[in-house]
């Protein structure tokens, strides 16, 4: 199961600031680790993770080796109407996740 | 043989001491009930602040899975946990706080993980899931976060006695090639440090639980056998009776104090 979550407030204030937490479940193998029998475990991570409010990217980030296990990435932006904010995911071996999450503003 | 005789007396008697000692120390290195302490207490503000919050703890995504599980039909019996046990927000509130408990059948105290493979094979005719395995945890973790903020209660009568009575003694008994018992840290020094890590008073309210050094969820089990394997002794396998003997004195010991599944640490 490729597990993600966003958690926005459910309504905010026109203008305000608002935090959006969001969690992923993912192994993050750096690729850098060996087996006990010495072989390289191949990397597997998430590559790219973006946030969509109604339609326009407010937030991007490339991630690299030697981001935890099941990164959180949480961030601020501006309520500027209701509508949906998605977040995807995106990685290794095919890896891709989208969640959304509904804020009403007034 | 005169030798042989006046020998053994002097060594009984020594042992005899020694037990003493051994016991007196025991006895005055049981934590008070009001100074226990969860590690929670002795964890940063960021890691405390990443417990509390659902929406960071990521434990959230292992009760979510489970969730997921409880409600998903498995084995030939073609059962849910949900077609026995309805909504477990209802039906397995405090269930956690109570375990491990005395299974009748099978004559011994059983936990969590235990409980719910049984309820598999002997209700859904289903294999059981591996411990430590993603599902298991998850499905363990579901169940106990609806004990959440509810005292442990363990309830010790003549069936259990002898069973805590074990766990108690592999508490106290020295063992491993670092000759350490598990009181010398946890009950004698708590609170100070070892390598750069602060020793808790070890009361398993928190499992399974998320560890930022695992990098994923475990089970106390899992945490036993990283004890073990710090002192130098062989851990039990898991599932061990004498894992659950130690969970159920360690939840005893732990008896009142509000369960945080899932928990975060360090």
């Amino acid at each position: 199961m490729a597990r993600a979550i966003v958690n926005v407030p459910a309504q905010a204030r026109r203008g305000e600031i608002i935090e959006i937490k969001t969690l992923a479940a993912h192994s993050m193998e750096t690729g850098f680790r060996r087996t006990q029998l010495g072989e390289l475990i191949p990397r597997d991570i998430i590559r790219r993770f973006v946030c969509i409010y109604n339609g326009a990217e407010i937030f991007r980030v490339d991630l690299h080796p030697a981001v935890a296990a099941n990164p959180l990435i949480a961030f601020t932006t501006v309520a500027t109407e209701s509508g949906t904010i998605e977040c995807q995911w995106a990685g290794d071996n095919g890896y891709a996740v989208t969640e959304t999450a509904l804020i009403r503003v007034e | 043989m005169s030798v042989r005789i006046g020998v053994r007396p002097c060594l009984a008697l020594a042992a005899a001491c020694i037990l003493l000692e051994f016991a007196k120390a025991g006895a005055a290195a049981e934590i008070p009930l009001a100074e226990r302490r969860s590690g929670y207490d002795l964890m940063g503000r960021e890691t405390r602040a990443m417990q509390d919050d659902d929406a960071t703890n990521p434990g959230t995504l292992w009760v979510l899975d489970g969730e997921a599980l409880w409600n998903a039909k498995a084995g030939s019996a073609g059962r849910a946990c949900s077609s026995c046990h309805g909504d477990a927000r209802a039906s397995m509130k405090g269930v956690a706080a109570r375990y491990p408990a005395f299974d009748a059948a099978r004559r011994r105290p059983v936990n969590l993980e235990e409980r719910i493979n049984f309820c598999r094979a002997d209700r859904q005719k289903a294999p059981p899931l591996a411990f430590e395995g993603k599902d298991l945890l998850a499905l363990s973790a579901y169940v106990a976060r609806q004990s959440r903020g509810l005292p442990s209660e363990i309830a010790i009568d003549e069936r259990t006695k002898p069973f805590l009575d074990a766990g108690r003694e592999t508490f106290y008994r020295r063992q491993g090639q670092l000759n350490l018992a598990c009181t010398q840290c946890h009950n004698d020094n708590w609170g100070k440090k070892l390598a750069g890590s602060i020793i808790p008073q070890a009361h398993p309210t928190g499992y399974p639980l998320y560890r930022l050094e695992w990098q994923g969820l475990g089970s106390l089990q899992r945490r036993l056998r990283n004890c073990f394997v710090g002192m130098r002794a062989e851990p039990y396998a898991y599932g061990a009776p004498e894992f659950v003997d130690l969970e159920l004195y360690l939840m005893w010991r732990a008896r009142g104090m509000k369960l945080e599944t899932p928990a975060v640490r360090p």
